[in-house]
């Protein structure tokens, strides 16, 4: 069995605010395989991107990592200094932000923020560095990509914004692509686009992924396997499949049902009651019981932990869903 | 770009025309210059002849013409005092007191801008809180006081610094100037410095307030995410997208450097213009003074021009039309 190229292993990343501390992450351990693709996912708060800036290091006070590993090819990410996370970042580890429209420098060239990646974590001279660049505009499908290398971001579209990015993000060749919601700025159209683009290049390269998502459409085409975020700790973990067809948790099962149908219509699209819990003040129990149909006496006492149920799913429920039934 | 150039080009000569009434008027109002001219025993008849020679016996829109007519003509009449033409006088004069004012933003840009990235960048550092209070202190003190404590302390106590005049000076490409002998950058520190505060204080917290916006932006936290070192995220991507703010500030503190420098020349007496139109003004020495806000408006509007080219080479989002 070959080892895993990262393994998180009980991450807290906690923020100090005024108002208490916001457990955003509390608790979340999953392996990636070499050349594997891991969909994150949850609602908005839920801490999923905090556990992509986490594993770069990129966490700002008052956030902080409380506790956990975060092992990448056998160096714990969490306890390297910042200059040595510096030159793992880019390098080994490249991300993809939410918003193309803000994530690039408006006051550089394409082609400096660009060669900057290569001036930094490798060793080629200005000319091989070019045609690198080059290289990799072109196979992220921008045409002349040679004269754009001097264009503007503002010159750009969304789309080829997040072209570029993504450009960036693979141009030194890292062994993990972390995707940050990478197609939600983005026009439906232009979607399918990018994300079959990072597919494409993720297998090329043999790197591995973690798509960090709130949209399981999304996910279910490509990825391997989903982890499942609900209040910072992981509530559902398994291979795609598994997940999608027969989720073991309420909550994950809640948001496969949100997903509109277009076989049988509804007179109301589907959703999960309720909000996300107050995260600064979390009830002991399940944190998910106020929103579960299925809750129980037990639910609100006892807080759930994480199970292995058939083929490799894991679920962190007392009453999970079994294949067939209802939620 | 030259249809943009052309556009400013009478826009800032529309400025100028403006200034000239303004200035002219001030000067109508301002007593009658006739006395400085006269002996003091000078009889009516004299007196009225003076008034003729210098224009002074006609209407006021009369007087004006003739006055924009000399202007255009480069003819800005002569002193009263010196009896030698105001704009040689003020000319003259001009390259002491840009030595100072450059000097004092050059100490300024180079004090306040790193002062400011860091304060932006680490705003709850107690070092950031330091600087913060200490810029504050530097727009509230006069320029006058802090010019007299720079000279007791150093010229006086530690007699480390001359406390007045310009040193030894050098012809440069037919320019005087101070900044090329070794005497003259002696004197002109205590000068220069003083002049400094303010500006300094001011770049230094627009600065700061744009890097704590820039600093804020996803493309800071992207440049991090591709390896960039926290240098190269300031300077490299932070500070030139925080410049705009900055550059405007420049543009308008070199017109508040030059009217400073009036004050801080008296003190040091550093024979620049400013001196030159303080005593013009104490003797009602119409030409000089007139001259001297007509050059100051004009450098204004030049640098202020300078300035709007400068944005659109910060920010390639800025375009001139």
């Amino acid at each position: 069995m070959t080892a895993p190229l990262l393994s998180v292993r009980g991450l807290r990343t906690w923020f100090h605010t005024f108002a208490g501390i916001v457990k955003a992450v509390n608790g979340v351990s999953f392996d990636l395989m070499p050349g594997e693709v891991m969909g994150l996912v949850g609602e908005s708060g839920g801490g999923k991107s905090v556990v992509g800036f986490s594993i770069l290091g990129l966490i700002d006070p008052p956030g902080k990592i409380e506790q956990g590993e975060i092992v990448f090819d056998g160096r714990d990410l969490a306890q390297l200094p910042e200059d040595a996370l510096r030159r793992i970042r880019g390098r080994e580890i490249g991300m993809v932000f939410q918003d193309p429209m803000t994530s690039l420098n408006p006051v550089q060239t394409i082609g400096r923020q660009m060669d900057e990646v290569l001036r930094l974590h490798t060793t080629l001279d200005a000319r091989a560095r070019r045609a690198r660049c080059v290289e990799m505009l072109e196979s992220v499908g921008i045409s002349q990509a040679a004269e754009r290398l001097g264009a503007y971001p503002h010159q750009f579209s969304g789309g080829m914004r997040q072209r570029v990015v993504i450009a960036i993000a693979m141009l030194a060749r890292p062994r993990l692509i972390i995707a940050d919601e990478p197609t939600t700025a983005l026009d439906v159209t232009i979607q399918s686009q990018i994300l079959r683009l990072m597919r494409r290049q993720i297998a090329e390269e043999g790197a591995s992924m973690i798509l960090v998502t709130h949209d399981l459409a999304v996910v279910a085409e490509m990825v391997d396997k989903i982890t499942v975020l609900y209040c910072g700790k992981v509530v559902e973990a398994g291979p795609v499949r598994e997940v999608i067809d027969t989720p073991a948790h309420p909550y994950t099962r809640g948001l496969i049902d949100s997903i509109p149908n277009p076989a049988h219509r509804l007179p109301r699209l589907n959703q999960i009651p309720g909000t996300v819990p107050d995260v600064r003040n979390l009830p002991a129990g399940c944190n998910f019981r106020d929103r579960c149909p299925r809750a129980q006496a037990l639910c609100a006492e006892v807080e759930p932990p994480l199970i292995p149920k058939r083929g490799g799913q894991q679920a962190a429920c007392h009453f999970p869903v079994a294949i067939g039934e209802p939620a | 770009m030259f249809a943009y150039a052309v556009k400013r080009l009478i826009q800032m000569l529309v400025v100028l025309w403006a200034v000239s009434v303004i200035v002219f008027m001030m000067m109508s109002f301002t007593g009658d210059p006739v006395f400085m001219v006269v002996p003091i025993d000078a009889t009516d008849a004299e007196i009225a002849q003076a008034r003729r020679i210098l224009g002074l016996d006609r209407s006021l829109p009369e007087q004006y013409v003739l006055f924009l007519k000399n202007l255009l003509q480069g003819e800005f009449g002569r002193s009263y005092v010196f009896r030698q033409p105001a704009l040689d006088l003020i000319l003259e004069r001009l390259p002491a007191t840009l030595e100072i004012v450059l000097v004092a933003l050059l100490i300024a840009t180079v004090v306040a801008i790193p002062l400011g990235v860091f304060a932006g960048a680490n705003p709850q550092n107690p070092l950031s809180r330091l600087i913060m209070s200490g810029s504050l202190v530097g727009i509230s003190l006069p320029g006058f006081w802090v010019g007299m404590m720079l000279i007791f302390i150093f010229a006086v106590e530690l007699r480390l610094f001359p406390s007045s005049g310009r040193g030894e000076t050098v012809e440069f490409l037919g320019i005087r100037t101070s900044l090329l002998t070794a005497n003259g950058w002696h004197h002109i520190v205590l000068p220069a410095v003083t002049l400094s505060f303010g500006t300094l204080a001011i770049i230094l917290r627009i600065t700061r307030a744009g890097m704590m916006e820039v600093m804020r932006q996803d493309y800071i936290k992207f440049a991090r995410a591709k390896g960039v070192s926290r240098r190269g995220v300031l300077y490299g991507h932070g500070l030139r997208n925080g410049l705009i703010p900055v550059v405007t500030i420049f543009g308008l503190q070199l017109g508040d450097l030059i009217a400073f420098a009036t004050i801080t020349e008296t003190i040091f007496a550093w024979p620049g213009m400013g001196k030159l139109l303080i005593d013009s003004i104490y003797r009602a020495d119409r030409p000089v003074i007139v001259v001297y806000l007509m050059l100051v408006a004009l450098i204004f509007v030049v640098v202020n021009f300078i300035v709007d080219i400068l944005y659109t080479m910060i920010d390639p989002r800025i375009t001139v039309k």
